[in-house]
């Protein structure tokens, strides 16, 4: 019976021949049968995955030198590319659409010998909170099937949280990793803007949208994010700064500095026991030695507006190239003109959230509105960002929970999308700024799911994100 | 701000979407409750700030202006829904 527990362990265990990455596959391929139900993946890709650990344990056993994931198995979120497999945002509109290559983060860990085994469910182009909004149907949370896995990455979560692969790739936008990892009971990291390479990742909103990393070790994400990061020639925005060795540092005795914000803690909309278990941990940090204290930030109920007005405009203009003629669903009416194809194409395509979010990005960013609207929202993400550095000027980290609230229950709040939206409260703050911010199941509630503890870091300090991450798990 | 009829219809065709009755009916209040919630953002005093246009930190990403391969013309047809040997095929754009 084969058991995963950490890609160290695996690879301990392959070297000693204890394991083969066959076996590894093959389990897995099984837990994915039994568990279809859940719906966390789209496509699997069973003989592939067999192939490349036959050729993978023939390659170890001749001597050769192993590569860094040799072996590992992995899942990706249905807006990563992988060249020759089928990717759609889970949208009827790139329904049958085949990547004609693969993403740079996707390449990188195929570089070093890691299996994909399958692509995975999540809400249409990344839009949404409980991974309801999907053209495949919605996907379970394993441990209560009534609830929701979160999203939009909920396939992603609910493969690591089920056992069904070892690590999984997502993307955040605006909490799409973080919050799904909460409500999910594991590990999320969302790396710096600009750290991983978007080649190859459906856009949803440029300047917000970042690969992360599903886990069930610190360690485990952190060699992940290692491999992926750094600059890529196929993304002028993905950074150059050097990709420290994150996974061999992760140790360290470092008393830490901690902002947390009452603010968020005393919020309306918060689950007081959320509150009490992150309060209490507060506390428990203070007795080991760090410095804990309370900063105030004003800014809380301005950034799901902000975010809404600026991730909708860049939503409305990316997803113009969805006309039903390069790639993608074509309306079947014969005889129409030009702009009325289009917009039948569009129209049957789209779900309901995406046409939502694109009819309020197309008002904020039309003639007339836009000064009220899409500058107004620029000038308050500046202004957040300006009072973040402000605190990373004293701190080495801000605490906040990763949502208000455990998993819900399925369609508890699919009616009413500003309730949906304000789950959001605690996640976008790190896209807006661009900051690395990682969630992890430190608690567990008393209707018997998990929740996290996010922390946030300043850009490019990925470095202390996962060494206080390390810490804080063990 | 108040959404009307006409306001829909003007972003609708601006996003190249279209809603029948039913569907315009729950746009239209979805934006009208969707626009008030962000008119949050008025409550701001922003005087001195400047907008933030760019994420990345990094400037002047410049490269040789080589010629590389990218995708074949076969390849670029594979995905689409209509196409002939060489062309993307649209509904007739030129009227007699």
């Amino acid at each position: 019976m084969f058991e995963f527990s950490s890609i160290e362990q695996y690879h301990a265990q392959l070297l000693k021949g204890s394991t083969t990455c066959l076996q590894a596959v093959e389990h897995y391929l099984q837990g994915i049968e039994a568990t279809k139900h859940l719906n966390a993946f789209i496509e699997i890709y069973a003989d592939e995955a067999i192939h490349q650990a036959k050729e993978l344990d023939a390659k170890r056993k001749s001597g050769k030198q192993p590569g860094k994931l040799h072996g590992v198995v992995v899942g990706l979120k249905d807006v990563i590319c992988y060249k020759g497999h089928k990717v759609s945002a889970a949208s009827a509109i790139l329904n049958n659409f085949t990547s004609l290559y693969s993403a740079t983060a996707v390449e990188r860990l195929i570089a070093e010998e890691a299996i994909i085994i399958g692509n995975l469910n999540c809400d249409e182009f990344a839009m949404g909170s409980t991974n309801e909004n999907s053209a495949y149907g919605k996907v379970l949370n394993a441990l209560d099937e009534t609830r929701v896995p979160g999203g939009s990455s909920g396939g992603s979560a609910v493969a690591v949280q089920a056992n069904l692969c070892m690590v999984s790739l997502g993307s955040d936008t605006g909490g799409s990793v973080r919050q799904p990892a909460d409500f999910c009971g594991i590990i999320g990291l969302k790396p710096t803007y600009g750290r991983i390479s978007r080649y190859g990742l459906i856009a949803y909103a440029s300047s917000f949208d970042q690969i992360g990393i599903f886990g069930n070790t610190v360690a485990d994400v952190s060699l992940l994010l290692e491999i992926m990061a750094g600059a890529d020639e196929f993304d002028s925005t993905v950074s150059k700064h050097e990709v420290p060795a994150y996974s061999k540092q992760l140790k360290t005795s470092k008393k830490f500095r901690f902002a947390y914000f009452n603010e968020a803690l005393n919020h309306s909309g918060i689950d007081k026991e959320i509150a009490e278990a992150i309060k209490k941990r507060i506390d428990e940090l203070k007795n080991e030695g760090h410095t804990v204290q309370a900063v105030e930030f004003d800014l809380l109920d301005y950034i799901v507006p902000a975010y809404y007005v600026l991730t909708t405009a860049e939503a409305s203009s990316n997803l113009s190239r969805f006309d039903g003629v390069k790639y993608g669903y074509r309306t079947k009416h014969p005889g129409v003109e030009l702009t009325e194809f289009y917009k039948q194409s569009r129209s049957a395509g789209f779900g309901k959230e995406v046409k939502r979010r694109i009819m309020l990005g197309t008002f904020v960013l039309s003639a007339g509105y836009f000064d009220a609207y899409f500058t107004r929202a620029q000038k308050v993400r500046q202004l957040l960002k300006d009072k973040t550095e402000l605190v990373f000027s004293q701190f080495d980290f801000i605490l906040l929970p990763t949502s208000p609230v455990t998993a819900f229950k399925a369609v508890e709040k699919m009616g009413d999308p500003i309730a949906m939206y304000l789950a959001d409260i605690y996640t976008v703050m790190a896209n807006l700024v661009g900051i690395p911010a990682i969630s992890l199941p430190l608690f567990s509630h008393s209707n018997g799911m998990p929740f996290g503890l996010q922390v946030m870091a300043n850009a490019f300090d990925e470095v202390s994100l996962l060494q206080v991450s390390d810490t804080l798990m063990t | 701000m108040e959404v009307n009829d006409e306001m829909v219809d003007k972003l609708a065709h601006l996003s190249r979407l279209k809603f029948d009755d039913t569907e315009k009916a729950e746009i239209k209040n979805d934006l009208q409750q969707m626009i008030a919630f962000v008119e949050k953002l008025n409550e701001l005093n922003l005087d001195g700030i400047e907008p933030l246009l760019h994420m990345s930190p990094e400037i002047n990403v410049l490269r040789e202006d080589e010629i590389k391969g990218s995708i074949s013309r076969e390849e670029a047809l594979k995905n689409a829904p209509l196409h002939n040997e060489q062309f993307f095929m649209v509904p007739k754009v030129i009227k007699k």
